[in-house]
């Protein structure tokens, strides 16, 4: 059921590259391709923390805020001459404390995670934006950068690095404990709690993952820009969901894949990069991305009716 | 015998899930005015069959006949619109709306002069006619909230029978789904008025039940399903209640309670003094290795909050508790499964199983450690877990189905399974076999035997009195939170268990829920 639900978001995303094919060939290209993966790469790794909390009947509404926190935070490192190693340590750090405290708050506070991460969201800006005054902080080294203009062969390193989380996040969400976890608490939280798991430790830490996953695209988002910035991310949380729901997975938690997510995410790239080649200006474009949402879960809705 | 076409009839409907045949090939025809008694296991597809007659699922081959006319129910519109009714276990009233509104949610009758807003008094009148008209005692303004669950089962019929939305037919069929299972005596007997009156009145009528006495009671016919089959259709006059248990069943079940005495062994689990405010107060109890222990009480008596205190689910504010002779203070139900403790809640859909995940998974999940290296689930390790506890509980299903498609009978094994696959010494069963068919019931009272002989302690709650008097070897009495008594199972009747259970000053009313059990 499940399988056959992802192949028809593949359908989907295959369609959509066949239209933009035909009304544009330039669409088809290497380079264009390469370019969409690379584009989608920052949309596709904060989905994945966003799919992890999903599945757990979640929602995290301050992705793109701590993207831009732990940004500006590594920005800041990498500008008083720490080594990127540490600059990009301490950023992944901010990321996962910014997700301990969301956790913390659903968990042991009790909260609605809804509530949570929108706090968490102004929070998070809010800090960025003290720390840096509101001014972007530019001009990294070249060592820096290369994690965004770097290349394996022909393969740009944001999508080595994307390719790399999803077969990490894939692993840990099928093959471990905690990823049998996240689905038994998306599913049913309090026959997990029954059958011993400890559900408030899991559950926090399906908050770090997400938090995590800010920071991971913020280190590539921020060599890409060669700039940290206090408002970059800003609207993430909703791209990040619109993946995870084109994906397949339900909102009311413990069903869903990464795999989804993935596709989900690249069918947002795919339309944004189609868009703007064929030239339809950017106020249209919000609308029919908002209408390929819409559509797509309604076409799972109703798909799900019919068995 | 009437010479009419038949107000219902279903031919060959056979339904298909992923997995499983839930329907093949069955048959049921009504007449008008006729109680017909439909029986089967849980799992046998009753409940799929009635599904397809009010529209919710479309059936895969078959044809259904109202009044010898060939019609295709289109989804649960069009089977309203056919005169089918159904009224399910779970009762679909909105709570905070009155009697009148619940009654006309779908065609609120609107003021002459302000269409749009609700003609109060029309409504409250018609209310009122049709009550009166189905004999029933009910003030129309009243909040369904304030209503016991008898008055909200009538208030349903009522719904269900009321001229209701645009074009739909007058109540031809009327399918009801155990609706006796949360009645006392006195309001059963309302129901079965109401539902002689119906018949009187050319209503055909499918009852859906467990309890053979109502069988006999108001049935006409009885049709039998078995494993998605029909096993049978009878006039009444014509079975015996052994033979319908022999056609539920397909073995026959000579004896109810196949209590097997094991050897009592060293103590497992001593309460002194557990309190938890409100709730629990003083309780003093133990259980030893080989012994059932029978928890009887009316609802609201503390059974269920006390097995939750047990099993680390809620904590206790005071008290103690030893388990093998050592004394533990739970913080969670991890604590008290690494000690051997193991709940099967009372409610099993939202407290027993993750329905989207699989059979083995459900299984294998207080056992994630045990499982795993270094984080890492072995391959295959769950279901080589789940398998042979399936195969041992006669699991009907894949170790890769989701429980969510399972019948309740298989859903409760599945429960037990979580246990079985541990170290599990003192089972605490909640309601073991509440909604449960004959034949599962059975095979869990054999399983308490086997495990008992296996040296576990099993601590038993059941408001069904014969099977706490035919399983246990001591029972102890709860009344508000507190121990009224213990009792031998020598010594234990209904009356003494009974008895203690009502406590002192209990209303008339409780008396007869508790007899009811």
């Amino acid at each position: 059921m499940n399988r056959a639900r992802q192949f028809g978001t593949l359908i989907g995303l295959a369609v959509l590259c066949a239209v933009l094919w035909i009304l544009t060939p330039y669409f088809l290209t290497v380079s264009n391709l390469l370019n969409v993966a690379e584009q989608t790469s920052i949309n596709a790794i904060v989905a994945v923390g966003m799919t992890f909390v999903i599945l757990s009947a979640g929602i995290d509404l301050s992705v793109g805020s701590i993207v831009a926190f732990s940004g500006v935070i590594l920005g800041i490192a990498l500008r008083a001459g720490q080594p990127i190693a540490a600059a990009i340590a301490a950023a992944l750090a901010v990321g996962a404390m910014c997700g301990l405290g969301n956790g913390l708050l659903v968990t042991l506070g009790g909260l609605p995670p809804f509530i949570v991460t929108l706090g968490t969201m102004s929070i998070a800006r809010g800090a960025a934006l003290l720390v840096t005054e509101g001014r972007p902080i530019s001009g990294f080294t070249a060592s820096f950068r290369v994690l965004a203009t770097g290349r394996a062969g022909f393969v740009p390193a944001p999508v080595i690095a994307t390719a790399a989380v999803y077969l990490v996040a894939h692993v840990a969400l099928t093959r471990t404990r905690f990823g049998r976890y996240v689905y038994a608490i998306g599913g049913n939280e309090e026959a997990t709690r029954l059958s011993g798991v400890a559900v408030r430790f899991h559950k926090t830490m399906i908050y770090v993952v997400s938090g995590v996953m800010s920071a991971i695209a913020a280190v590539i988002l921020t060599a890409r820009l060669n700039s940290a910035q206090p408002i970059a991310g800003m609207m993430y949380e909703l791209d990040a969901i619109a993946a995870t729901v084109i994906g397949g997975t339900s909102l009311m938690g413990g069903e869903g894949t990464l795999g989804g997510t993935l596709v989900g995410a690249l069918i947002m790239g795919v339309l944004r990069n189609g868009l703007n080649l064929l030239g339809v200006s950017s106020f249209l474009q919000q609308i029919v991305i908002g209408g390929v949402i819409v559509v797509a879960v309604l076409l799972d809705t109703v798909l799900k009716r019919k068995r | 015998m009437t010479t009419a076409p038949p107000a219902l009839e279903m031919r060959g409907i056979r339904k298909a899930f992923p997995g499983v045949v839930a329907l093949d090939g069955v048959d049921l025809t009504l007449q008008a005015g006729e109680v017909h008694m439909l029986l089967g296991e849980n799992g046998a597809g009753k409940s799929t069959l009635m599904k397809i007659l009010s529209g919710a699922y479309a059936k895969d081959a078959g044809e259904i006949l109202i009044d010898g006319a060939r019609v295709e129910i289109d989804g649960p519109r069009d089977a309203l619109a056919r005169g089918i009714r159904v009224i399910y276990q779970e009762l679909n009233l909105v709570p905070q709306l009155s009697v009148a509104e619940n009654i006309f949610l779908g065609a609120l009758p609107p003021l002459a002069a302000l269409p749009g807003v609700v003609d109060r008094r029309a409504l409250r009148e018609r209310t009122a006619r049709l009550l009166a008209d189905l004999g029933m005692t009910i003030d129309p303004r009243v909040r369904v909230d304030r209503l016991g669950l008898a008055q909200r089962q009538m208030v349903e019929i009522a719904k269900a029978l009321a001229p209701a939305a645009e074009g739909a037919a007058p109540a031809r069929v009327l399918v009801m789904d155990e609706p006796t299972s949360a009645l006392t005596r006195r309001e059963v007997e309302q129901l079965f008025a109401l539902i002689a009156r119906l018949a009187a009145r050319g209503v055909a009528i499918v009852y859906i039940t467990h309890r053979m006495d109502e069988v006999f009671r108001i049935g006409e016919r009885v049709t039998v399903l078995r494993d998605g089959r029909l096993v049978a259709s009878r006039p009444l006059g014509e079975v015996t209640i052994a033979e319908l248990v022999r056609m539920m069943a397909n073995r026959d079940l000579t004896e109810h309670f196949p209590k097997a005495r094991a050897p009592r062994g060293a103590e497992l689990l001593r309460l002194e003094h557990v309190s938890r405010a409100g709730v629990l107060s003083d309780i003093s109890l133990s259980l030893h290795a080989g012994e059932v222990v029978g928890i009887a009480g009316l609802l609201g008596a503390g059974r269920t909050e006390l097995a939750r205190v047990i099993a680390g689910a809620d904590r206790c504010d005071e008290g103690r508790m030893f388990v093998a002779g050592a004394a533990v203070r739970l913080r969670g139900p991890g604590d008290a499964i690494a000690r051997g403790i193991g709940l099967l809640p009372e409610d099993r859909k939202a407290e027993g199983l993750v329905a989207g995940l699989t059979v083995a998974r459900n299984i294998a999940l207080p056992h994630g450690r045990r499982l795993s290296t270094w984080g890492f689930l072995r391959p295959r390790s769950e279901s080589a877990l789940a398998r042979p506890i399936g195969d041992e509980l006669r699991i009907k299903a894949t170790p890769t189905q989701p429980v969510r498609l399972l019948s309740g009978g298989n859903q409760q094994k599945v429960v037990l399974g979580k246990w079985l696959a541990g170290d599990v010494r003192v089972f605490v069963f909640d309601e073991p076999t509440r909604g449960i068919d004959v034949g599962s019931k059975v095979e869990i009272y054999n399983l308490m035997n086997r495990l008992t002989a296996g040296g576990a302690g099993i601590l038993m709650i059941s408001s069904e009195l014969p099977e706490l008097l035919g399983m246990s070897d001591r029972i102890v009495v709860m009344c508000r939170g507190r121990i009224q008594a213990q009792l031998d199972a020598a010594e234990a009747t209904e009356e003494r268990v009974l008895g203690a259970a009502l406590g002192i000053g209990a209303a008339p009313e409780a008396v007869e829920r508790g007899a009811e059990g």
